[in-house]
């Protein structure tokens, strides 16, 4: 149970394929156009219910809940060893001990 | 009674919805068939250079340093013929409160906003500028949402778009975050709509004179440092409104010519509207897939008449790839100690290829950088290009398949750039203003030379190739 007043995501399909604009990449024309947004939920709901959460500019968004407490995990990616080859070929020409 | 809520509805409601949410009739500036009073258009914002240089300062932006690259410079003459290799000077622009020059465009915006009376902005954009309205709006006590296509269907969402939205939150804004497509305008309008914000376009002529500064500041930086003017500028290219801002303010300070460079990080062969391409880029922004279609044909932007109108002050545009910005980006901070994204060193990539041809006394600048860090950074850019199947290696980046390699150049001189024909983006220009007109007016005639940038004879001969009538 995730209670009222929680700050949730909430997911929705606003364009079904068949709803979708012309012109667009097969790839895309094939998939819903869908929409996330965050919020207070409204009342005590489960995740996969259709919900209500009122928004911080206080606008009212309905979907279905999709996530509690959602935070940011994104960071510097996986080590990339080319990274350290781009500082030892800038030095190198920089010194002039590449030649 | 409610209104029909539908894609067609809400489309077709458009021009409407658009004159409310910015506050400009663009019909007034209509003129002949297909021209339109630009330069008046622009005064009419009612702001001159030294009023939105007071109210910048009011809100924590401009007046960023300029900084000379010795380093950077040092080893582009390790590289270049003997005599050659101009100083290299870049506009940190990630000093402005939210990290990078878009808070020059946001803070127009906001200020106008406020003026009119709205309670609210709203802006559609995956990029900086999301975090700069956020951080506006934050000052001037306006709600603010930002609309992101962020995730790809499989919910996979691009890292730096993620850092972007997390900004904005910080900021206090509400973000709508939609899956790929162009269909994001659809989103855009019906929330312009219901919640009656101020539309905080990018192409509003208040968000291009908002930049007119930077260029008016890196004109006196400049001279401050040098003691002469600028030879060349880059400017990293998408929109439109970075450049067009930056010439004019520049055009409004130097008194003699200084050479306009719009560089973007090629991304041919890639989709914008791709749910499959759209992971498979490493660039949001600065890239060719918005900077071509938006030099020939600008108001297909989300205002009638877009402010940014590149194509009348770039004396040169060049592509750059994307494995010589990351490696510039990584060159940056191991040779300067500046830390910066790489979507706003497009422009420094550029820079160097561009500064190994120019005589050592001449002075290169680099209009822009932007805020790195979780997300944005080339070290996340580069990961997660890798773990998307996009191969990574050194070698000629002449070789990168957009999409498909990254390829960073394994030397120093292997940093080039690829120039563009401008007389045939100008040719495209032509023929996309034209394309349901057989005859124009003589004011029709004089906005296609000013729009070019070129000779009325070029225009002339591109008129009669497309047997169209016109008046001189």
């Amino acid at each position: 149970m995730v209670r009222k007043g929680t700050w949730v995501r909430i997911h929705r399909i606003l364009l079904t394929p068949a709803e979708r604009a012309e012109n667009l990449p097969e790839e895309t024309r094939k998939v819903p156009f869908e929409l996330w947004v965050k919020g207070f939920l409204s009342v005590d709901a489960e995740l996969g219910e259709t919900v209500d959460i009122q928004t911080v500019t206080g606008r009212t968004e309905r979907g279905t809940l999709d996530a509690v407490e959602p935070s940011y995990r994104h960071d510097f990616g996986a080590y990339v060893p080319e990274l350290k080859e781009i500082d030892r070929i800038v030095l190198s020409t920089l010194r002039g001990d590449d030649r | 009674m409610k209104k029909d809520d539908s894609y067609a509805a809400v489309l077709g409601r458009r021009n409407e919805i658009m004159k409310k949410s910015v506050g400009i009739d663009y019909s007034r500036y209509e003129t002949g068939m297909i021209g339109f009073d630009y330069e008046r258009m622009m005064a009419d914002t009612g702001y001159d250079l030294a009023r939105i240089r007071a109210i910048q300062k009011q809100h924590g932006v401009g007046a960023t340093p300029l900084k000379e690259l010795p380093n950077m410079t040092a080893l582009v003459r390790r590289v270049a013929a003997p005599g050659k290799g101009a100083r290299i000077f870049i506009k940190d622009e990630a000093w402005n409160d939210s990290g990078s020059f878009k808070a020059r465009r946001a803070s127009i915006a906001c200020h106008r906003a406020k003026e009119l009376g709205f309670t609210g902005v709203i802006a559609a954009t995956s990029g900086n500028y999301g975090a700069a309205v956020a951080s506006q709006a934050a000052k001037y006590g306006l709600k603010c949402i930002v609309v992101q296509e962020c995730y790809d269907s499989d919910g996979v969402g691009q890292p730096e778009i993620i850092e972007k939205a997390r900004a904005c939150e910080a900021y206090g804004a509400e973000v709508v975050q939609l899956s790929v497509g162009p269909e994001l305008f659809y989103t855009f309008l019906s929330l312009l709509e219901t919640t009656g914000y101020f539309n905080a376009s990018l192409y509003t002529p208040f968000g291009v004179a908002g930049v007119e500064t930077l260029g008016a500041e890196l004109v006196e930086d400049c001279l401050a440092a040098t003691g002469r003017l600028p030879d060349c500028v880059v400017v990293t290219n998408a929109g439109g409104g970075n450049l067009t801002g930056t010439a004019r303010g520049i055009l409004k300070t130097a008194k003699s010519h200084v050479d306009i460079v719009a560089a973007s990080v090629n991304l041919k062969g890639l989709h914008m509207a791709s749910d499959r391409d759209f992971n498979r880029k490493s660039f949001t922004t600065g890239h060719t897939g918005f900077g071509m279609p938006f030099m020939t044909n600008p108001d297909r932007s989300d205002v009638p008449r877009s402010a940014a109108r590149p194509l009348r002050y770039a004396d040169r545009y060049v592509t750059v790839n994307q494995g010589e910005v990351f490696f510039v980006t990584e060159a940056l901070t191991i040779l300067e100690g500046i830390e910066r994204g790489p979507a706003g060193n497009v422009s420094l990539a550029a820079a160097l290829a561009i500064a190994r041809t120019m005589d050592q006394d001449r002075v290169i600048v680099v209009q822009e950088t932007e805020y790195t860090g979780a997300g944005k950074h080339h070290q996340a850019q580069l990961a997660f290009a890798r773990s998307r199947g996009v191969e990574i290696r050194f070698g000629n980046p002449d070789e990168e398949v957009p999409g498909r390699s990254i390829i960073l150049p394994d030397r120093v001189n292997r940093i080039d750039v690829v120039d563009l024909d401008l007389d045939k983006i100008r040719l495209s220009l032509i023929k996309n203003q034209l394309k349901d007109h057989k005859r124009i007016e003589r004011s029709d005639f004089a906005y296609l030379v000013a729009e070019t940038n070129a000779p009325a004879a070029f225009v002339c001969r591109a008129l009669s190739d497309l047997g169209v009538a016109w008046e001189e």
